[in-house]
């Protein structure tokens, strides 16, 4: 069992929005190419159609960034989590030092990918095909990191608690003696 | 005033490790005015200090040195450097634990007696019985508070208990309550009452759940005669040429080695590290381990038969809300080989937050079958199987050969393998488990493979002969008069019941057992 990632990078919000860098959607989309899978890679960059978030790559080739995103939305699919809580889960491997492992282990997808008949994970356009190569994947240490980190990478964030109802501390608001402990009314 | 001993003081008893077993004891020896030094791997944490947070508070109270794990239990290929679940920490494990107290049934102190040969199981009578342990128990039970004992009332149940009472009731069992807690349900021994607030795992931060934390510790502390030295991890005990245990050395929270000298000394480690202890303390005059004649110690671990069961309904259940644990089915508890098994098991009502839930769900599982229970998350209802697993010889804890700990020791390995009744029972529990939930509406239910032990059992047994185990009937070791094992690795079986009230039984037991055989000049 790992101990999930450093609290301070899972709080941190991405600041490195292309909006607060005075983007606007209109120069997102010149400035990049789509990658598939509803992700827009740019030089350097990897966002959201939408420019509701963008993330800046450092060490990783933006390509393998948006490869990886994709590929953690997949082992833990969950369709009301936007792609930035996923963005927040991975960002941790785009250092200096995690990021020959993980190029590698993206070309190795990508591979894998071709091997299905696909010009690229991102080019599998359904989810089923891309679960499929990574199930052919699934022993290998690259899989298992990048799963493994996901469980508290991604559980762990106490933004995405509220999208399952989980609600998280309840000490300093009295515990739930007079908020609900014994509410249930359906059975 | 706290006391304060020299460490040439040689007239203490030393007692190593301050949880359900050590801090008990060091509590009752102090009451009788027995000088004693206990020494504790962990820091102080107290409620102010606990978590509501499970990763947080696990980084905070986890005992996570070094281990290894061997044998065909899923533990060792799921989290295979943490066998356990268990706290470093003042007060130990009674940190962590949720509370259940229930005693023995009788039969269980009688297990090769009642279940007859079982074959591959090292089964064993208990030199004491339930008629014996009956006054020790009621005073574990007045001193923990109980509920549903003595005049102490129960808890009220929360969403996740009424879920499973209702599947229960449909499925016509009998024995259903918001069980037996040290958790009060009114205020009691100064501690105030339980406020529905969830995270019994991380500590209760009302210390409405007894834990010797913020109990036992501090009042034996203020008799003056309890010295509590904490983050102090014993790396050996010595002794004399005649046999008699005399110290132990100890590595100090800033890495300095010291000798504490005793007269008595009380291992209450938990049933990994006591026995790792007794093994690292070989010497040419007990060439394989102390107290070991019987070569018994570190075997017949036991961690309990345990998994859980979940279930998703068409609507809210909300189970984080209110007490973990105060919730259980006990008809199956019952020793009824019929079932295809011997021995029985409890279902206690269990809930994990959702970052918890992601790793022990179905640790390893990924894609859509895993994550779409976990967005069923707020409909889940939750429980826990604890059942009596089989004392087996080439179950133990051994000294690893390879892995070496922050101080040059060896890790202790933790070898299990499923015994085929321990397998027949948890799938027996599994299918019951999800006949509940079915018949309260539940959609889908997962049948969900053991969390690392919590309850970890059995490895310096007590037996009548010294042959056959570890220790007699007190927790006196066979071997060695003045060396006492004060913990949960005492246990001649695991029985269906959550293990920590029996620990303290036999611990204020145990005390008056010392402090009588101190003054009648016996140690």
């Amino acid at each position: 069992m790992k101990l999930p990632a450093d609290k301070n990078s899972k709080e941190e919000s991405m600041t490195n929005s292309p909006e607060r860098r005075g983007l606007t959607r209109r120069e997102l989309i010149a400035r990049s190419f789509a990658a598939g899978a509803g992700l827009i890679v740019g030089a350097g960059f990897v966002a959201a159609p939408d420019a509701a978030w963008a993330y800046e790559a450092t060490a990783l080739k933006p390509e393998t960034m948006a490869t990886l995103i994709r590929m953690a939305r997949d082992i833990y699919p969950h369709d009301r989590l936007g792609d930035e809580f996923y963005v927040l889960a991975v960002k941790g491997y785009d250092t200096a030092e995690a990021a020959p492992e993980i190029e590698a282990g993206i070309a190795a997808l990508n591979a894998a990918a071709q091997g299905a008949g696909h010009a690229g994970y991102l080019d599998a356009g359904w989810e089923d095909d891309r679960v499929v190569i990574l199930r052919g994947m699934e022993r290998s240490a690259f899989f298992q990191k990048i799963r493994g980190g996901l469980v508290t990478g991604l559980y762990n964030q106490k933004a995405v608690w509220p999208l399952f109802g989980y609600e998280g501390e309840s000490f300093s608001q009295g515990g739930y003696i007079n908020r609900g402990f014994d509410d249930i009314n359906w059975l | 005033m706290v006391a304060k001993f020299d460490l040439n003081d040689d007239s203490v008893v030393l007692i190593i490790g301050t949880g359900a077993g050590g801090g008990v004891l060091a509590n009752e020896l102090a009451q009788k005015g027995v000088k004693v030094v206990a020494l504790e791997a962990g820091g102080r944490y107290l409620p102010e200090d606990y978590i509501n947070d499970e990763w947080d508070s696990f980084a905070q109270l986890a005992w996570v040195d070094p281990r290894t794990t061997s044998g065909d239990w899923r533990v060792a290929r799921d989290f295979s450097g943490l066998p356990a679940w268990i706290v470093k920490a003042v007060g130990g494990t009674t940190i962590h634990w949720a509370g259940a107290s229930l005693r023995f049934q009788d039969h269980e102190w009688k297990t090769a007696s009642h279940y007859g040969h079982v074959a591959g199981a090292n089964l064993l009578d208990w030199p004491i019985d339930g008629a014996e342990l009956a006054p020790w128990y009621e005073k574990a039970e007045t001193k923990l508070g109980v509920t549903r004992t003595g005049d102490r009332p129960g808890l009220p149940g929360n969403n996740n208990f009424k879920v499973l009472e209702k599947g229960a009731r449909a499925l016509g069992y009998k024995e259903v309550h918001t069980g037996r807690m040290a958790i009060n349900s009114i205020d009691y021994d100064e501690r105030q009452s339980c406020q529905q607030t969830g995270f019994c795992f991380q500590g209760c931060k009302w210390g409405a759940k007894w834990s010797a934390a913020y109990t036992d510790i501090p009042r034996g502390e203020a008799t003056g005669n309890l010295e509590v030295r904490d983050r102090c991890h014993v790396l050996k005990i010595e002794h004399d040429d005649k046999g008699r245990v005399t110290g132990a050395l100890y590595v100090d929270k800033d890495g300095n080695q010291h000798v504490q000298k005793a007269r008595v000394i009380c291992v209450a480690g938990n049933s990994i590290e006591s026995p790792r202890l007794l093994l690292n303390s070989a010497s040419a005059m007990f060439p394989d381990g102390l107290a070991n004649s019987s070569g018994q110690v570190g075997r017949n671990y036991m961690r309990h038969v345990t998994g859980s069961v979940y279930g998703v309904f068409e609507k809210p259940v909300r189970m984080w809300r209110g007490t973990t644990m105060a919730g259980i089915i006990q008809d199956e508890a019952r020793h009824d080989p019929g079932r295809g098994f011997v021995g029985g098991y409890e279902l206690e009502t269990l809930s994990l937050g959702l970052p918890f839930m992601a790793a022990f769900l179905d640790p390893g599982g990924w894609g859509r079958g895993f994550t779409s229970a976990l967005d069923g998350y707020e409909n889940m209802a939750g429980m826990w199987i604890v059942g009596e697993d089989m004392a087996q010889e080439t179950n133990r804890v051994t000294l690893s050969s390879t892995v070496k700990d922050q101080y040059g020791l060896p890790v202790p390995d933790v070898h299990f393998d499923d015994h085929p009744n321990d397998i027949a029972m948890r799938n027996h529990a599994y299918k019951l488990g999800e006949a509940v939930y079915r018949a309260a509406g539940a959609t889908r239910t997962f049948p969900t493979p053991p969390y690392p032990s919590t309850h970890n059992l059995g490895t310096n047994r007590m037996s009548e002969k010294a042959r056959d185990g570890v220790v007699n009937k007190h927790g006196q070791s066979h071997d060695i008069a003045n060396l006492f094992v004060s913990d949960g690795s005492q246990f001649t079986s695991g029985a269906a019941e959550n293990p920590t009230l029996t620990i303290v039984a036999l611990a204020i037991r145990q005390a008056d057992f010392i402090a009588g055989e101190l003054s009648r000049q016996n140690l």
